[in-house]
């Protein structure tokens, strides 16, 4: 248990001191959130309906983007190896790891979703949702990232390769998550999406870790 | 199985049983495509379009089978670590991959007179269309990756976590269409199958089958060949030659 | 001929082309690594098929 704290709490600070790591995921989803009008138009009443849509694929964008470092750096400076022989289990060490990236990465975008879905004239009842369903769903974006990320670990140009393996798991994770806010605003539906969401969350929190601890062994080995 | 170990004796048997398997290929395909043209009636409801679905629900079937079967060779990989799983996982993809895009055009080129659309979001189409996406995904892994020990536990993690993905994508979108209520505009509820084209149906599935296993021992006796002409030149180079 | 004649005969077409090119393909690269480790062993002797015994 100390060794994943240990873990967790070393890539959280490396997350946020290295390089101006930690906000600028953020900042990648408020510039996509900002772009996406000017391709939309600034229709405000098309906006609303599909805001809560947008919200999701920013994020989806933004947790692809940084998961090239989850195990990346380790790898490169060695620690990885040392990781790899801790007497802890792999599994539970991605699982700290990723729980480090999502503080870092995903928690801000869900915390600011509301703010970003007033200017996307979101009614009030859908903000709410909009943030929970983002507190569901990015931890869940993140574990299936983690197996993304360890089978790519080992490459000198895994960028493209990683959000190609990964967008096709994140599918259900869509579908549920933006079921969830359409589903208040089309008046049904709220609760059996977000309870489908929680599933797969669940779900990747087993099998995430899993799959991804047997990647990381593979491309070590 | 275990006799099979052997790449050398596998070798052997492929390349005995190849011509028979190609030839059982050719006589399917010349009775399914004679009786799906000439002996299928066309469809009440569809037309002469039926016809197209000779082709497609085969093919549609063997995108899910080769999916299958790699998901079977990598387990053999990790599991049982068989010598030849992993070579029989690498022909899979590439055939899997050129069945699901048949599957995918021509079930566009049946949608467009029968739906009025090229394309509908629906949760067949669109697993499928995820199931292709993923097959391009394991290929292109499988290309960036150069040592072949560490492709072939790889690719063959990334294969059975898409053997967990695929029926959770088909449930999701069957939720998401009748969420979105679109589907039922565009459902075909097509009657029951008649056996004058249920039969022509199975021997095409049959021969198109039989084709997808002959070029799978074709491909696994091709890669057999180029993994050891990459260990002969490998030893060549150590001794100096 | 039906209005939809054009449909059926170019997802015929498709699927011919990619199984044939499919074939094709595989003949191909089957001809050409069954060449190459024909010309390979040739060049090193017989003494090359065998494990661990390469010429010093």
């Amino acid at each position: 248990m100390g060794t994943l704290i240990a873990v967790m709490r070393r890539d959280f600070t490396l997350a946020i001191r290295a390089g101006g790591g930690f906000g600028l995921p953020l900042v990648f989803f408020v510039s996509v959130i900002a772009v996406a009008p000017f391709a939309i138009g600034p229709d405000l009443v098309l906006l609303s309906r599909i805001g809560p849509a947008l919200l999701w694929i920013a994020a989806l964008l933004s947790t692809l983007i940084g998961l090239d470092r989850l195990f990346g750096q380790d790898a490169e400076d060695g620690s990885l190896d040392l990781l790899l022989t801790t007497p802890s289990p792999l599994a539970l060490i991605v699982l700290a790891k990723a729980a480090a990236h999502w503080i870092a990465t995903g928690l801000p975008l869900a915390v600011a979703a509301p703010l970003l879905g007033l200017m996307l004239n979101l009614p009030p009842e859908t903000l709410g949702t909009v943030a929970l369903t983002l507190l569901v769903g990015t931890p869940t974006l993140t574990l299936l990232g983690a197996v993304g990320a360890a089978l790519t670990v080992g490459l000198k140009r895994g960028g493209l390769l990683l959000p190609v393996l990964v967008l096709p798991l994140t599918v259900p994770v869509l579908i549920f998550g933006v079921g969830a806010t359409a589903g208040i605003a089309g008046g049904g539906g709220f609760g059996p999406s977000f309870t489908l969401l929680l599933a797969v969350m669940l779900g990747s929190l087993v099998l995430g870790p899993l799959a991804a601890a047997a990647a990381l062994k593979a491309s070590q080995a | 199985m275990i006799a099979l170990a052997n790449p050398a004796r596998f070798s052997a048997i492929a390349e005995k049983i190849l011509p028979w398997l190609a030839g059982a290929t050719a006589v399917l395909f010349a009775i399914g495509l004679w009786q799906g043209f000439f002996v299928a009636p066309a469809d009440y409801q569809q037309g002469e379009t039926v016809r197209i679905m000779f082709i497609h629900v085969p093919s549609a079937w063997l995108s899910m089978f080769g999916w299958t079967m790699m998901s079977i060779a990598s387990l053999g990989v990790l599991v049982w670590r068989h010598p030849l799983a992993d070579v029989a996982a690498q022909a899979a993809a590439p055939l899997g991959a050129a069945f699901t895009l048949i599957a995918l055009v021509t079930g566009s080129l049946w949608g467009r007179p029968m739906w009025g659309t090229w394309w509908v979001w629906d949760a067949r189409l669109t697993s499928v269309l995820v199931l292709f996406l993923m097959y391009l995904g394991v290929m292109a892994l499988r290309a960036a990756l150069d040592e072949p020990s560490r492709a072939a536990k790889l690719v063959a993690i990334l294969t059975l976590v898409g053997f967990v993905n695929i029926p959770i994508v088909k449930f999701s979108v069957d939720w998401w269409n009748t969420l979105h209520q679109g589907a039922s505009v565009f459902r075909v509820d097509g009657p029951t199958i008649h056996p004058a084209i249920l039969v022509p149906l199975l021997i095409n599935a049959l021969a198109f089958t039989l084709l997808f296993l002959t070029l799978h021992l074709l491909l696994m006796r091709t890669e057999l060949m180029r993994r050891r002409l990459r260990g002969l030149r490998l030893r060549a180079a150590e001794s100096g030659a | 001929m039906t209005p939809h004649t054009g449909y059926i005969i170019a997802a015929y077409a498709f699927a011919a082309v990619t199984v044939i090119s499919l074939i094709v393909w595989s003949l191909l690269d089957h001809r050409a690594q069954r060449r190459a480790l024909a010309d390979l062993e040739a060049r090193l002797g017989p003494e090359a098929a065998k494990p661990n015994r390469g010429k010093k």
